[in-house]
C-alpha cells in the first residue's frame, strides 16, 4: 500500500526521474521466483500443461470419447502412423483406435481436475481444523492433533486404498479419499504456523480492540499463516495427481468413462509385453511432466516464501 | 521408559479397536460378496445356505462380536474365497513382502547415504547438483509407471530380467521361503526392489545432504578439524554420527511406508505378497481378508513407531521418552 502511494506522488511530479521499481512484497517474490532458470522452466511447462488441459476439446485432433470418430481398424497403430481421415497419429493409437495425443489431453484435464479439486477441499478442511486447534487449544487441539498424528503415521496410499475399499469406486469417492488423505498435512502445517503467529503483538492488539474471535482468526491469523500453506498445497496437488493415477492404475480409481492418465497407463499395461510401448509410455511422460513441473515450482516457492532465507 | 512403552501399547490397542470397528462397518456397507461368490444359476436354497455358512445372515453387531471373539483367540476370520484362515493367507504371503521391502530399503541405504554425503560435502559441484536433480526426479516419478518402464526396457527390449513372480525360492532356516539365495530368485528380485527403493533413495539423499550441509558449519566440526583429524574421520565419525538420528528415524518410519507402497510394486510385477492379496481381495469383496490385512498392517506400524521412538532415545541420550506425550 505504501508503495502504491509513493508511486502516485511520483507520478504527479512531472520533472521526476524515470520511476524506479518500488520494492513491494509481491514484486520481490516475483523477482526472486524468476531468478532461478529451473523454476522458470517449471513454470513454463506447468503453464503449457494447464493450457492443454483447459483447451483440450479445441486443440485435440479428435474427440477420443466420440465413438463415431473411432475405428477399430486403427487400433494399436505405432506413433507416426497416418490416420484414415488424413491426419497423423503422432503418438499412436490405443486398443480402441483412439488417438493417444487426444486421449492424453483429455486425461490431463481429468487428472488435474481431480488433483486440484481434492487439494482445494482438503485445504479448506485442513485450514479450519488446524486454525481451530491452534486458536482454541485444550482438549479440542489434543483431539484434532491426535487424529492428525495417527493418520500421518500411515502411508497415504494405504489410507486411500482402504477408503476406496470401504467407500466403493467413483469420481466423488476418489476425491473424498484424496481429501481424507491430505487434510492432515494442512492441519499440521497451519497449526504450527498459527501457534507462532498467535503469540505476536498484532494478535494481542486485535484482542485489545475486542475484535470477534472469527475476525481475528480469519482476517488476522489466517493471512499470516498462508505462505507455508501455499507451498504445501502446491506439493500436495502433485501428490494428489500421483495418488489418483496410482489408484486408477490399480483399477480402484476413476471409472472407465473418465479416463485419467493413470487409467490410460493401465490400459496399455497388457500391450507392453508385446512391445507396444506407446500406449503406456506417453501418458506416463505426460504424468511425469505434470508432477515434475509442479514440484519445481513448489521448490522455488518454498525458497522464495521462506522468511529465513530472505535477504 | 517402561511407563512410556506401556502407555503406548494401551493407546495402540484403542487405535486398533477403533480401526477394526470402522473398517468392519465400512467394508460391510459396500456390495454383497454373495453376488460375486455364487454363480447366478444357484437357486434360492443354495444362496441361503451359502449366506448362512459365511455367517452373513446375522446382524452386523453380532458379526462384529464374533469377529472380536475370534481376534481374542488369534483367529481373524476365514476368507470367503479361499475358505482358509484369513490370517494364514496373509502370513503365508508376508515373507515375500518383507523380502521385497528389505531389499528395497537396503538399496536405498547403500546408495542414498553415500550419495547424500557427497552432495552435502560439495553442494556446488557438478556431481552434487546432478545428484540433487536426480533426487527430485525420484520424488516425482510415479512408482507404478517406473515399474512398467523397467519391465519394458529390461524384460521386453533387452530380455535380461523376468517381468513377474518371485522365481525360485529357497528355504532360509528351513522355514522361510526367500528369493535372494538363488540366482533365479535374485533376477526376479532386482527390478521390483529397485522400483520400490526409488522414493526412499531420493528421500535419504536429500535428508543426508541437508544434515551434512548443516553439520559442516557446526563448531564441533571446526574443532575436530583444528585437532588435526583426517577428513575421513571428521566426516565418517563426527558428521555421520550426528546426522544419523533423523536418518534412522526416517529409515524406520519409511519401512512401514515401503510395505504400504509394496502394494503398487507387487501389482506391477505380480509379486506374490500381501499387497497383491489386498488388491485381489478388494476386487472380490473378500471382507475377512481386507479386515485382517488392515489389522496386521496397523499392528506392524504401531510396533515400528514404538521401536523408532525407543531407538531414538538410545541414539540421542538427550531425548527422554517419558517427556514425550504419547
Amino acid at each position: 500500500m505504501g508503495g502504491a502511494a509513493r508511486s502516485a506522488v511520483r507520478g504527479g511530479h512531472t520533472s521526476a526521474p524515470p520511476p524506479v521499481a518500488v520494492e513491494t512484497p509481491l514484486r520481490r517474490i516475483v523477482a526472486d521466483f524468476l531468478s532461478n532458470p529451473v523454476a522458470i522452466f517449471g513454470l513454463a511447462l506447468l503453464s503449457l500443461i494447464l493450457f492443454l488441459a483447459l483447451f483440450a476439446p479445441l486443440i485435440s485432433p479428435q474427440n477420443p470419447y466420440d465413438l463415431a470418430q473411432l475405428d477399430v481398424m486403427d487400433s494399436r497403430l505405432p506413433p507416426g502412423s497416418a490416420s484414415p481421415s488424413g491426419g497423423t497419429f503422432w503418438l499412436g493409437t490405443d486398443d480402441q483406435g483412439r488417438d493417444m495425443l487426444s486421449a492424453i489431453f483429455y486425461g490431463l484435464r481429468i487428472s488435474l481436475g481431480v488433483g486440484i479439486a481434492s487439494t482445494v477441499l482438503a485445504l479448506a478442511i485442513g485450514l479450519t481444523m488446524g486454525l481451530t486447534a491452534a486458536y482454541v487449544g485444550g482438549r479440542v487441539e489434543m483431539l484434532i492433533m491426535r487424529v492428525v498424528d495417527i493418520q500421518l503415521s500411515f502411508p497415504a496410499i494405504l489410507i486411500a486404498l482402504i477408503l476406496i475399499a470401504v467407500l466403493g469406486q467413483g469420481t466423488g469417492k476418489v476425491i473424498a479419499a484424496l481429501v481424507t488423505v491430505q487434510w492432515a498435512y494442512y492441519a499440521r502445517t497451519v497449526r504450527g504456523a498459527a501457534l507462532v503467529e498467535k503469540r505476536k503483538e498484532y494478535i494481542e492488539a486485535a484482542h485489545c480492540l475486542a475484535l470477534s474471535p472469527s475476525r481475528i482468526v480469519f482476517r488476522h491469523l489466517l493471512p499470516n499463516c498462508l505462505p507455508p500453506m501455499i507451498v504445501v498445497a502446491t506439493v500436495q496437488v502433485a501428490a494428489a495427481i500421483a495418488l489418483e493415477a496410482t489408484l486408477s492404475f490399480l483399477g480402484l480409481g476413476l471409472p472407465i468413462t473418465e479416463p485419467s492418465l493413470g487409467l490410460l497407463i493401465a490400459n496399455g499395461y497388457q500391450y507392453l509385453l508385446s512391445g507396444k510401448y506407446w500406449i503406456s509410455f506417453f501418458p506416463g511422460i505426460a504424468l511425469l511432466c505434470t508432477i515434475v513441473s509442479i514440484n519445481l515450482v513448489a521448490d522455488q516457492l518454498r525458497d522464495v516464501l521462506n522468511p529465513r532465507l530472505q535477504r | 521408559m517402561l511407563v512410556f512403552i506401556i502407555r503406548r501399547s494401551l493407546q495402540s490397542i484403542v487405535v486398533l479397536f477403533v480401526m477394526s470397528l470402522l473398517v468392519f462397518v465400512g467394508v460391510y456397507a459396500i456390495g454383497n460378496p454373495i453376488d460375486i461368490l455364487i454363480s447366478p444359476q444357484a437357486d434360492q436354497i443354495d444362496r441361503e445356505r451359502a449366506i448362512a455358512a459365511l455367517g452373513l445372515d446375522k446382524p452386523l453387531w453380532e458379526q462384529y462380536w464374533s469377529f472380536l471373539d475370534g481376534v481374542m483367540h488369534g483367529n481373524l476370520g476365514r476368507s470367503f474365497v479361499h475358505s482358509t484362515s484369513a490370517l494364514g493367507l496373509i502370513l503365508e504371503r508376508m515373507p515375500a513382502t518383507m523380502e521385497l521391502a528389505s531389499a528395497a530399503m537396503l538399496i536405498a541405504i547403500v546408495l542414498g547415504i553415500p550419495l547424500g554425503l557427497w552432495a552435502g560435502l560439495r553442494p556446488n559441484g557438478v556431481a552434487g547438483r546432478t545428484i540433487m536433480a536426480g533426487s527430485i526426479l525420484g520424488f516425482s516419478l510415479p512408482t507404478f509407471w517406473v515399474g512398467l518402464m523397467l519391465i519394458m526396457v529390461f524384460s521386453v527390449m533387452l530380455g535380461w530380467l523376468p517381468s513377474n513372480g518371485r522365481g525360485e525360492t529357497t528355504l532360509l532356516f528351513g522355514f522361510l521361503p526367500v528369493s535372494f539365495l538363488s540366482v533365479d530368485g535374485l533376477k526376479h528380485l532386482v527390478m521390483p526392489a529397485t522400483n520400490l527403493a526409488l522414493f526412499n533413495l531420493a528421500l535419504l539423499i536429500r535428508l543426508t545432504r541437508a544434515g551434512a550441509h548443516e553439520a559442516l558449519l557446526q563448531d564441533y566440526v571446526k574443532f575436530a578439524r583444528a585437532k588435526g583429524l583426517t577428513n575421513s574421520r571428521v566426516i565418517g565419525v563426527h558428521v555421520l554420527r550426528n546426522i544419523l538420528i533423523p536418518i534412522v528415524t526416517v529409515i524406520g518410519l519409511q519401512f512401514g511406508a515401503l510395505i504400504g507402497f509394496a502394494i503398487v510394486t507387487e501389482s506391477v510385477f505380480a509379486w506374490p505378497g500381501m499387497g497383491k492379496l489386498l488388491i485381489d481381495s478388494i476386487g472380490v469383496l473378500d471382507r475377512p481378508v481386507i479386515v485382517a490385512y488392515l489389522l496386521v498392517i496397523v499392528t506392524f506400524f504401531i510396533v515400528i513407531n514404538l521401536l523408532v521412538d525407543v531407538l531414538y532415545s538410545a541414539l540421542d541420550p538427550r531425548i527422554r521418552l517419558t517427556d514425550v506425550k504419547g
